[in-house]
């Protein structure tokens, strides 16, 4: 997805601007200045950084209360970011952006799975939320859809099944196939269909979180509510765009 | 057969301050008692309608054990603590921890260990291995040591329904609170044949 390729991108110009920043480097002899751009990198422990939320913790309420997300981008998002660069760090890896990795994430190890799937599915999941959702899809994504799932009442009836009957944690997600198609799919824990894992692969478009973190503290058990609310906070022209993206 | 909601040996407020009486309102009395209602809605019309439940722990798959596992894992994880637990085991239970394990204290890191890094919804276990030998195993979701002909002496929930009211993230936190509440007199008595 080029969007993340662009985070990256943004990311490593922040942090070759930081690194050039840094008086310890400007202040030392050429000779040194290697070694000390390696410290000051390890400090900042990798590549990959916990992006801003696109609006503010309470924006999704009364949906998605402040307090969740307070603690979901900024204790479980970040736990996956630092998890990842520590699992990276000194490998082959460092320099690959996540959508490379998880191609053939069956030959790396779990916790590149776990928590580059962590980082990659929370960015997506807070980018496709906002605080205006119109309730539904329109122009090219809404035809798809009733192409698709004949109406988009029997696509969201679909979604949501595919989110409620994920045993354990996971997610659930709205992808297009390799053939262009669009499918309802789920996966467990932070896997997602980018990688060679999945059931079914593609690349998703809509993911809701379906981790009881995502909603345990206001919804408890009745992971039904948080999903039917789930539809009331969705970012629909984000979701068109990243249609438009993969059909590129 | 239809399988019964066991009562809670305690009060909800029993746990406190390590485990808050909302948690278990809802841990016992909507997650539990769901899996039970599921598994007996599951069950009629299917091989397993008179089976027991550790039958089908150790047979069922799908939905089936998904629910039957966590109705058993469950009613053995509340007879795993105590509002009076605590402490450390004594005896033959001691001993054998100290043996496998080096010292209780290093057994209490590698359970902690289990149970912290296990990743998604399950839970941690201390058992006795098919040799008869202890030993400390991660169980993803609904998982049971049974299936592999382990015997289960203990168990920590780390679904984050377990601790996430009290606790939040921070599961460690919660692990080492449950420390507290373990009754290893209890443990002690799932060690004899």
């Amino acid at each position: 997805m080029k969007r993340l390729k662009n985070f990256t991108l943004i990311a490593v110009i922040a942090l070759v601007g930081f690194v050039a920043c840094q008086p310890a480097v400007q202040e030392n002899e050429t000779n040194d200045n290697e070694k000390k751009e390696r410290v000051t990198m390890k400090d900042l422990k990798g590549p990959h950084a916990l992006g801003d939320l696109p609006y503010s913790h309470d924006a999704l309420e009364p949906y998605i209360d402040k307090q969740t997300m307070e603690i979901h981008h900024g204790k479980h998002h970040q736990a996956y970011v630092n998890n990842l660069n520590n699992a990276i760090e000194g490998t082959d890896l460092a320099d690959k952006n996540l959508e490379e990795i998880f191609k053939n994430m069956s030959q790396h190890p779990t916790a590149v799975r776990n928590n580059g799937g962590g980082h990659w599915n929370h960015t997506l999941f807070w980018e496709i939320m906002g605080p205006n959702g119109e309730g539904k899809p329109s122009g090219d994504l809404l035809q798809a859809i009733e192409n698709r799932f004949t109406s988009f009442e029997s696509f969201k009836e679909e979604f949501e099944k595919a989110a409620l009957t994920r045993f354990g944690s996971g997610w659930a997600w709205l992808i297009v196939d390799d053939n262009g198609e669009l499918q309802v799919t789920s996966t467990p824990n932070q896997d997602n269909p980018l990688m060679d894992v999945a059931d079914m692969e593609g690349m998703p478009i809509l993911g809701i979180d379906v981790w009881e973190h995502a909603y345990y503290l206001k919804y408890q058990n009745k992971r039904p509510e948080y999903v039917a609310n789930f539809w009331n906070v969705i970012n629909w022209d984000a979701v068109a765009n990243n249609y438009e993206k993969v059909r590129k | 057969m239809t399988h019964q909601l066991p009562e809670l040996p305690y009060g909800k407020e029993a746990l406190e301050p390590h485990i808050s009486a909302k948690t278990l309102e809802f841990h016992y009395g909507k997650h539990h008692k769901t899996y039970v209602d599921k598994l007996n809605g599951l069950i009629p019309g299917t091989e397993f309608e008179d089976a027991t439940l550790e039958e089908i722990v150790t047979k069922a798959e799908g939905g089936i054990f998904n629910n039957g596992a966590q109705v058993w894992n469950h009613t053995f994880f509340w007879e795993s603590l105590s509002p009076n637990g605590g402490g450390k085991p004594e005896g033959e239970l001691l001993e054998a921890i100290e043996k496998k394990f080096g010292s209780f204290e290093k057994f209490k890191e590698a359970f902690a260990k289990a149970a912290t890094t296990l990743f998604g919804s399950g839970w941690a276990w201390l058992v006795l291995n098919q040799e008869g030998e202890l030993d400390i195993v991660k169980e993803s979701n609904a998982g049971n040591p049974l299936r592999s002909g382990k015997k289960p002496l203990l168990t920590c929930d780390v679904w984050e329904h377990a601790y996430y009211l009290d606790y939040q993230n921070r599961r460690p936190d919660y692990v080492d609170s449950f420390w507290k509440l373990v009754d290893w007199k209890k443990v002690a008595t799932r060690m004899q044949p």
